[in-house]
């Protein structure tokens, strides 16, 4: 199974659209791709998983890291468009509720 | 080593011989045969050059310059294959190596992490725990209380593996140290949250469900941090319920709170605990619902709890395209009087 990771850099602001499945094996390039955006103090990262369909948790683990990092550097994470499958993950974690989620837009129920 | 050579150049120098005269299939399939046991042999492309110069030489003792130096000059051209083939070699005996020294980890890491199931009168007991890889990143652990209380911690790693087995030691002799009286289960997940927190890499974090039976009152007291919802089935009606809780994974954040629950236990009622490998099991593409497994659960009902669970294994295990991609954990408590 594949993962596409697309950024597009926009003033104070990276979006990183992600397509495919996040396991195991796709983790690493996306750890590579978002955790250097954290790092940039006053940094926005906005995650589009409207076309994640599958997130294991070795994902998750990839999602923590960042956030650790958002804190430590003074930037912000903010997910959008989560599939329920994959919100689920992150409501029995109760990560979404330390974590800026917006599922509104399509593919979240709340 | 070099009479096998000699002969091995005896036996290409007569294949090659027959098949000049012949043309014939047989020969070519012979010296493919011949060239799995050079394989075998250690015998390095150059050398096979080299067999074949000596061969040519023989057979053709009035052969033009031209072609026995261009001989020559392949056989230079194949010195390097045979270096990596003899690299190929060594990574092979490396890899071996390697493999039985996580064997010998992973038996390791039973006896640290072993525990056994009590025996206590009146509730019915059944776990199965099974790996996905070599080593088990799921872990689950009973503790008997002098109290006639009995703990139960179901406990996920991510970051599967080495790492994870190891940080799965950690917890054990964490929880094993801490005093009697302070083992209700928000205490547990609160000190065990700081411990992660303190102790871990970023990027893994550790899901742990902490029950304790306490079979005088027949209550269940429960916390969750972040682990995936077990199941309440009432007998009585006979239904299943998600056991809701709230509460962080462990190592996040070092002030996370984690609630407390309770629940009564009836007579028959069953408490299964599992870990996300049971929930997303896959058949093919096809993603194993949770209303399938409680209701292969329902299936095997009737037999002892240890059977349930094995035969729920089972079940899975013999879907066509059934892959394990995570550790699978099941435990069924039942109450039986």
């Amino acid at each position: 199974m594949n993962l596409s990771v697309d950024v597009v850099e926009e003033t104070n602001k990276s979006i990183v659209n992600l397509a495919g499945e996040i396991d195991a094996y796709t983790a690493p390039e996306l750890k590579e791709a978002l955790l250097p955006l954290t790092k940039q103090s006053g940094h926005l990262v906005e995650v589009d998983l409207e076309q994640v369909n599958y997130m294991d948790s070795t994902g998750l683990g990839i999602f923590i890291s960042a956030l650790k990092s958002t804190k430590e550097n003074n930037s912000q994470m903010t997910l959008v468009n989560i599939q329920d499958r994959v919100l689920r993950l992150f409501k029995i974690t109760g990560l979404d509720e330390i974590m800026d989620i917006n599922s509104a837009i399509r593919g979240g129920s709340e | 080593m070099d009479d096998i050579l000699k002969l091995d150049a005896e036996t290409y120098k007569e294949l090659m011989k027959r098949y000049m005269e012949t043309r014939d299939e047989q020969s070519l399939y012979e010296v493919e045969q011949a060239s799995k046991s050079f394989i075998q042999n250690n015998i390095l492309p150059d050398e096979i050059v080299n067999m074949h110069i000596q061969a040519l030489e023989e057979l053709y003792p009035s052969l033009s310059e031209d072609i026995q130096y261009s001989m020559n000059f392949l056989l230079e051209a194949m010195i390097a294959y045979g270096i990596a083939h003899q690299e190929y070699q060594t990574l092979r005996e490396k890899q071996s190596e390697l493999k039985s020294e996580i064997s010998v980890a992973a038996s390791m890491q039973e006896t640290l992490l072993g525990t056994t199931k009590p025996d206590i009168e009146g509730i019915d007991i059944g776990i199965i725990s099974v790996p996905a890889h070599q080593m088990n990143g799921d872990y689950h652990h009973f503790i008997k209380g002098r109290d006639g209380s009995l703990g139960i911690a179901m406990a996920d790693v991510i970051g599967k593996g080495i790492p994870a087995a190891l940080c799965m030691s950690m917890i054990k002799y964490s929880m094993d140290s801490y005093p009697e009286d302070v083992m209700s289960p928000k205490a547990i997940l609160n000190s065990l949250n700081r411990v992660v927190e303190r102790n871990v890499d970023p990027s893994m974090f550790i899901t742990m469900f902490y029950a304790q039976y306490l079979p005088s009152e027949h209550k269940l007291r429960y916390a969750s941090a972040g682990h995936e919802p077990g199941y309440y089935y009432n007998a009585a009606n006979d239904t299943f319920e998600e056991i809701e809780t709230k509460g962080l994974v462990l190592g996040v954040t070092p002030d996370t709170a984690y609630p407390e629950y309770e629940m009564d236990i009836n007579k028959d009622d069953m408490v299964i605990m599992l870990t996300d490998g049971v929930t997303e099991c896959r058949d093919g593409d096809r993603f194993i619902e949770s209303e399938e497994v409680l209701e292969v659960i329902r299936y095997y009902a009737h037999l002892p709890a240890q059977e349930m669970v094995n035969q729920v294994f089972k079940h899975f295990e013999r879907l066509q395209e059934f892959e394990l991609r995570d550790d699978f954990t099941l435990l069924i408590i039942r109450r039986e009087v």
